[in-house]
């Protein structure tokens, strides 16, 4: 099972709550503006203490509140490319690239940097500031940064946003080489119907009550 | 007027050095903590700490001193330990005053450094966590280098404000020539004696190029270490 979720959570005034159960290492959420699709992502990655519930990925339970269990972020080694992109501004493309794979395990990356240059088109951007990077490029380094730490699992909160149409492009077919080679549990967060329905058929949608 | 520092200046511009030096650089590492504290955590009494810390810069400098002479005095509880156990005295020392310095830039310091943690984006570090830092590698990688401004910033104000002391100075461990008198004791000094304008000018003059020098070198490192577009003024 890629994917054993049963979380609620209480902001405010309002319910997130999410249930996913699938096979599929590939898994679309969906849902209206506003509806906790983030909330759900931040939980699953340890940023945020959910109420009550369950979070398997992969076979690994990262939170169980009957259990007990609740991983720290760093021991969930999930790859989570931000919606904001979330980049260091005082390190280059380069360090914020590698700013992950100093902590893993050695010998646990799939991918190396050079990989993740071509893939992503960045090469030329490794010596600059997050500062001087365009939306797109920004975005491209996050990705990169994300597949270089070694994770066990993508959270993708809208990663094609800000591309243009080639550069979408090029991340969905990498995205789907991910899926597809690497065997890794991926859940995405889109908006974008064309995008989901090329990359999966399992698409959950998060309600808010 | 212009002539070359006598031995006495000297010693003056040595200990008020040696003072403030001291002072700032054991204030730094309890300054960061207290304004990491302040900043990131939440806790039963943070107010009431917030105010202690605050404290040295609302209450006469002389009333400052007079608390130290109560707890580090020879009669005082911390000041009779220190005496039995290491016999260490503070009292009419210049390791005195740069406790006094210390306890008076202190707010300063804690202010500056506060306010640079804060402006560090916590979702940094929530990011730099699940790259698979731990609390303490995230701070080391993420928090510390991003506030390094607001602790230059503070370490200046600080140095300032020990180079400058003098209420809580002068009432723990008096004006005793070459133990305890920093410049503007010396000034206090040269002022109580009739016909030594030019010694206090030149006195004061040292104050300012002293203070305006701590405060350019400042704005140099963070501009070297942080590019030139960073300035800590």
């Amino acid at each position: 099972m890629s994917f054993d979720i049963a979380i609620e959570h209480r902001i405010g005034t309002r319910d997130v709550s999410l249930q996913l159960q699938s096979g599929n290492p590939l898994v679309a959420l969906v849902g209206p503006s506003g509806a906790g699709k983030t909330t759900a992502l931040n939980c699953i990655a340890g940023l945020l203490r959910p109420d009550q519930g369950r979070i398997a990925i992969g076979g690994t339970t990262l939170f169980d509140s009957e259990a007990g269990i609740d991983l720290q972020p760093e021991a969930r080694r999930c790859g989570y490319v931000f919606q904001d992109s979330r980049l260091f501004p005082h390190l280059t493309v380069k360090q914020n690239l590698a700013y992950g794979s100093r902590f893993a395990d050695p010998g646990t990356e799939w991918i190396s940097q050079q990989e993740v240059a071509d893939l992503l088109d960045i090469g030329d951007l490794l010596g600059r500031r997050p500062q001087t990077l365009s939306g797109g490029e920004e975005r491209r380094v996050a990705i990169g940064r994300a597949l270089l730490c070694a994770p066990h699992f993508l959270l993708l909160d809208e990663p094609l946003a800000s591309l243009d149409a080639e550069r979408a492009r090029q991340v969905l077919t990498c995205i789907e080489r991910i899926r597809d080679e690497m065997e890794l549990p991926i859940l995405l967060v889109s908006h974008d119907r064309a995008e989901i329905a090329r990359l999966t058929e399992t698409v959950v949608s998060i309600a808010d009550t | 007027m212009i002539a070359p520092l006598s031995p006495a200046e000297w010693e003056v511009i040595g200990l008020s050095l040696k003072v403030s030096l001291v002072a700032v650089t054991l204030t730094l590492p309890i300054a960061y903590a207290l304004a990491w504290l302040l900043a990131r955590r939440r806790f039963p009494g943070r107010v009431l700490l917030d105010a202690l810390v605050h404290l040295p810069l609302v209450v006469p400098p002389v009333v400052t001193g007079y608390v130290l002479l109560l707890l580090f005095g020879r009669t005082g509880p911390v000041g009779q330990w220190l005496e039995a156990s290491l016999g260490v005295s503070l009292v009419f020392r210049w390791t005195g005053a740069a406790l006094a310095a210390a306890v008076m830039a202190l707010p300063l310091m804690v202010r500056a450094m506060r306010l640079s943690i804060e402006a560090v984006d916590r979702r940094l570090v929530g990011a730099a966590r699940t790259l698979g830092a731990s609390r303490w590698q995230a701070f080391r990688t993420i928090t510390l280098p991003l506030s390094i401004p607001g602790v230059m910033a503070g370490t200046v104000l600080g140095f300032a404000r020990s180079i400058g002391e003098f209420g809580a100075t002068i009432t723990f461990v008096s004006n005793i020539p070459g133990e305890t008198r920093t410049l503007p004791l010396a000034i206090y000094s040269a002022l109580q004696v009739p016909g030594t304008d030019i010694a206090v000018a030149r006195l004061a003059v040292l104050a300012v190029l002293l203070s305006l020098g701590a405060l350019l070198l400042s704005e140099w490192l963070v501009r070297r270490s942080l590019g030139k577009d960073s300035h800590v003024l």
